[in-house]
């Protein structure tokens, strides 16, 4: 994807950039310059050393979350060179590296120009800042030993200057290019980067030392080694996240092999649990166990044997019995793995009522665990949403009015409420899987800010309604064979066979009716 | 008696003569330079503070006081003026350092094995013993200046050091498992190319930087390591997520009924025993662990459980075709394509099969037969004696009847290396 063509705001924008970043580096190329070029090109060849294998695919910025440490982990050579050199000689060793790191989206030319550009003025308002507080003498040289720890104070210096300017460029042309309003641009964006940038200030600082000192660039280099390690260990850790993400769907997918019809269902029930929990104003951390929550709720069916799940006709009490064990079996099941935490208790009671009518404990009202309540009401949701064997998948507006009368009883008003108004603003669409709410990046902003600072995006826009491609195929009759089973919920599984699906992504399954509906219809009590 | 016990105490013996000899002689002549004894010192301790945390088979938990250790070690100047600190001084400094960093921990009851502390003195030692008297005696300056060359001998040095504590650490890890040397070391030499070659570097920057600014050079190189630390822990603790993961999905079947309580774990830790005896090492171990935890999760696809969940029972043909599911749902799972190989392969004729595969197979069928009590555990191994004509590779039952008989899979799950 990636948009090709750039808006004429930003193009005005990176030219701007680019004719202040030349004007920068101007006095170092006139001729009387007395610019040190060994020590420049020395520099700037580092710089573009260091970003190079950054080009071959060093971490997603796609992989969302707060990014402290990013392929900028070699901003300590440039703050080196702005403590080293003069602002306009410091301000052209950023040049090559920018040029050459790695581009993530089209077109390639003038991202390339603008982190070129962007970098340069940094590097050089860094350098203005530190020569103001005389990094020159501070540093020391040969045997002198520098002057610490007023040292500090330049380094500092420059790397919130470094910090400042970066910010300000990026906010600008997410400004610009993004058509994001001024506030969202810059929101947030300072408060990620300082910390990250007073460690390179650090590193820098060091580096700068050790440069001037007798023991010469080549000693300045294994400052870089442990940044260098961060940087790998940084990209390793977030393969291994995206395999764990991995290991959760085959999980759900094992679930999903043995009771076929409910494909696409577990993750869709994580992210109506995300809409809801964001609409209760819940901290981020906490939507991401809300969200395994919801995928991993069905869990427990593994421990059914697939011989019940599938059964043709009407379930014996004893087949029934079985198939509510799943909330405990999937509580046992996820019970070794540390981090789910709250949701384990949302598993082990997603069946559970708000009028104690549920299962397994038959817990009333606020002795539900939050998330369980949370999830129930999501669970339900995308079970009238989504189409079954034995009933084709019900428009939005009609599955809330039945989320509405149950309120009370079977569900927890407040998250009814909190669903509905989500679904008011953001829509709903029945194809959402987990690689869109958790793996997938930002969804194609023009031109994202071209270092990885890490813009957290909202949720990928979700279309409401759209219009009906076309049916499911699920013959009513079925629905009413198997009624005995389900005739106990009126409510909430009303037939109307002239109700058509009104999504196009749902997948029309071998119209084979299935007896167990877990989601919506009461217990029946036998 | 067992054979490792000789080797433990060596290791053992070595650094507590080398600590008390270092108090002694400390005690007795005095602290050389006492500011910068104080400084490395408070470093160590710190660095050892900042263990707090740390995930359990983390593989260097205290980075920085590792490099700060080492980096006093190849002390030679501070800020210009020689030192004159010996070996001994050295040992004394980093073992009250570590001492002192370690006492909050072992107060919370978990502090490091004295295994790594053992290790951490005699890898210092070496390196002090490389350098100060080189230095002390004036050689290093004569023959090297205070240049760019001193930089890398310092880097040469710390290079052998990190040997020298890789095959330290390989002795004692095969005393206390009696696994093979050789793949041990080779997991302790991978592992160095990780957090160990951060804490080289920074050791050899503290020093050369101390050599160049002084003191200050110590808190300003420590907070990259920090952060390189932070980075680490983050890593480790989402690989274990992920491995409490997989070890779920693996229980998966036992909550169906389909396999016996625990089989999946015994499985792992039987395969990753015999896995090591054969010599596989790394990532080689890791793809072996994970494909024995999933191997029977082909059998959720069937709409009846086996009977009894003995897989090794029952017609090949049957076997081979559950195989093939199993394989399906790992390939969906983040795990190496590798895993999902062994899975699908692990029916077939040993000859047909790479040798994780043989090895699952092999250790299956005997926790399949073995049931409880040791006569059907004997009974289990002759059985599978008897099928290496064609489905048990003869070399790979051998093994799992020596590793049976130094008393099977105890505590060695825990030291795959990534």
């Amino acid at each position: 994807m990636g948009v090709k063509v750039i808006p004429r705001a930003a193009a005005v924008y990176i030219c701007c950039a680019l004719l202040a970043a030349g004007a920068c580096t101007l006095p170092a190329l006139r001729p009387g310059a007395a610019t040190p070029w060994g020590t420049v090109a020395l520099l700037a060849a580092l710089y573009a050393l260091c970003e190079l294998p950054a080009r071959c695919r060093i971490l997603g910025r796609s992989l969302g979350g707060s990014v402290p440490m990013g392929t900028g982990s070699f901003f300590p050579v440039l703050l080196a060179s702005a403590l080293l050199l003069p602002p306009a000689a410091a301000a052209l060793t950023a040049v090559p590296g920018s040029l050459l790191a790695r581009v993530e989206e089209p077109p390639a030319g003038p991202r390339r120009a603008w982190r070129a550009a962007a970098t340069a003025l940094a590097v050089w308002a860094a350098a203005q800042a530190a020569g103001a507080l005389g990094s020159g003498t501070a540093l020391g040289h040969g045997p002198a030993a520098p002057d610490f720890p007023y040292a500090l104070l330049p380094a500092g210096a420059a790397a919130l200057a470094f910090c400042l300017a970066l910010t300000a460029l990026d906010g600008g042309i997410r400004a610009t290019a993004d058509g994001l309003p001024a506030g969202a641009a810059w929101r947030g964006l300072l408060g990620r980067a300082l910390a990250p940038h007073a460690v390179h200030g650090l590193a820098g600082l060091m580096m700068a030392v050790l440069w001037r000192s007798s023991y010469g660039p080549a000693a300045a280099l294994f400052v870089l080694l442990p940044m260098y390690i961060s940087c790998w260990v940084f990209a390793q850790y977030h393969r291994e996240r995206a395999a764990h993400q991995a290991t959760i769907r085959a999980l759900v997918q094992a679930v999903d092999i043995k009771d076929r019809y409910t494909r696409g269902h577990s993750e869709r029930v994580g992210h109506a649990s995300v809409l809801i929990a964001r609409e209760l104003g819940m901290a981020e951390d906490r939507l991401d166990v809300v969200r395994f929550a919801g995928i991993l709720h069905d869990v427990g069916k593994l421990g059914v044997p697939t011989r019940v799940l599938r059964k043709d006709g009407p379930l014996t009490p004893e087949e029934r019995r079985v198939i509510e064990l799943h909330p405990e079996y999937g509580h046992e099941m996820v019970r070794g793995i540390g981090f789910l935490g709250e949701a384990r208790s949302a598993i082990l009671h997603h069946h559970e009522r708000m009028d104690g009518s549920g299962y397994p404990y038959g817990l009333h009202g606020e002795q539900i665990p939050e998330f369980a309540r949370m999830v129930a009401v999501a669970d339900a949701f995308d079970a009238m949403t989504s189409t079954r064997s034995y009933s084709r998948a019900r428009p939005v507006p009609t599955a809330v009015a039945e989320l509405e009368r149950c309120a009370g009883s079977h569900f927890d008003p407040r998250m009814v409420a909190a669903l509905v108004r989500a679904l008011d603003r953001h829509g709903w669409q029945t194809g959402v899987t987990a690689d869109e709410t958790t793996a997938a990046g930002p969804p194609g902003g023009r031109v994202p800010p071209p270092r990885e600072e890490s813009v957290r995006t909202e949720d990928p826009p979700v279309r409401t309604e759209a219009p009906a491609a076309r049916a499911a195929e699920n013959p009513a009759a079925r629905a009413a064979e198997n009624s005995d089973v389900r005739t106990e919920a009126p409510d909430v599984r009303t037939e109307d066979p002239d109700v058509r699906t009104e999504h196009p992504d749902v997948r029309t399954k071998d119209p084979e009716p299935r007896p167990e509906d877990s989601d919506v219809r009461p217990k029946e009590r036998a | 008696m067992r054979p490792g016990v000789l080797t433990v105490g060596a290791v053992y013996g070595a650094a507590l003569l080398l600590s008390l000899a270092g108090f002694g002689a400390t005690l007795w002549y005095g602290v050389d330079e006492p500011g910068n004894a104080l400084a490395f010192g408070t470093l160590i301790a710190l660095g050892e503070l900042a263990r707090w945390g740390a995930v359990p088979g983390e593989r260097e938990a205290a980075p920085l006081a590792a490099a700060g250790a080492l980096a006093y070690a190849l002390l030679g100047t501070d800020a210009g003026t020689a030192t004159t600190h010996g070996v001994l001084q050295i040992v004394a400094v980093v073992v009250a350092g570590a001492l002192a960093g370690i006492v909050p921990h072992l107060a919370r009851g978990h502090g490091p094995g004295a295994d790594h502390v053992a290790r951490r003195i005699l890898t210092v030692t070496f390196a002090a013993l490389c350098f100060q008297p080189l230095y002390n005696s004036g050689a290093v300056v004569e023959h090297l200046g205070e240049g760019p060359p001193y930089a890398f001998f310092l880097l040469l040095l710390l290079c052998l050091t990190a040997l020298c504590d890789a095959v330290l650490a390989a002795l004692l890890l095969r005393a206390r498992t009696g696994f093979p040397y050789g793949p041990l070391l080779r997991d302790e030499l991978r592992a160095l190319l990780g957090i160990g070659s951060a804490v080289c570097a920074t050791g050899a920057v503290m020093a050369l930087g101390v050599a160049a600014a002084g003191l200050w050079a110590l808190p300003v190189l420590a907070v990259p390591l920090l952060l390189t630390q932070v980075s680490f822990r983050r890593y480790a603790a989402v690989r274990t997520v992920n491995r409490q993961t997989i070890a779920s999905l693996a229980r998966a079947t036992e909550i169906a009924g389909c396999t016996p309580p625990g089989h999946a774990r015994r499985v792992a830790a039987l395969s990753t025993a015999v896995g090591r005896e054969l010599g596989l090492s790394g990532p080689e171990l890791a793809v072996l662990e994970h494909a024995a935890l999933m191997h029977d999760i082909g059998q959720l696809s069937l709409v009846d459980p086996v009977e009894g969940g003995a897989t090794a029972l029952l017609p090949a043909e049957e076997q081979r075709r559950i195989a093939l599911l199993g394989g399906e749902v790992v390939r969906r799972t983040g795990v190496a394509a590798a895993v999902a190989v062994v899975v699908e392969r692990q029916a077939d004729p040993y000859r047909d099969q790479p040798l994780p595969a043989r090895i699952v197979r092999a250790v299956n069928a005997y926790d399949d037969l073995a049931g409880d009590g040791a006569g059907a555990a004997l009974e289990a191994l002759e059985r599978l004696r008897l099928g290496t004509a064609r489905d048990y590779h003869p070399d790979v039952v051998e093994c799992l009847a020596r590793v049976l008989a130094r008393g099977g899979a105890g505590g060695v799950t825990s030291t795959i290396a990534g």
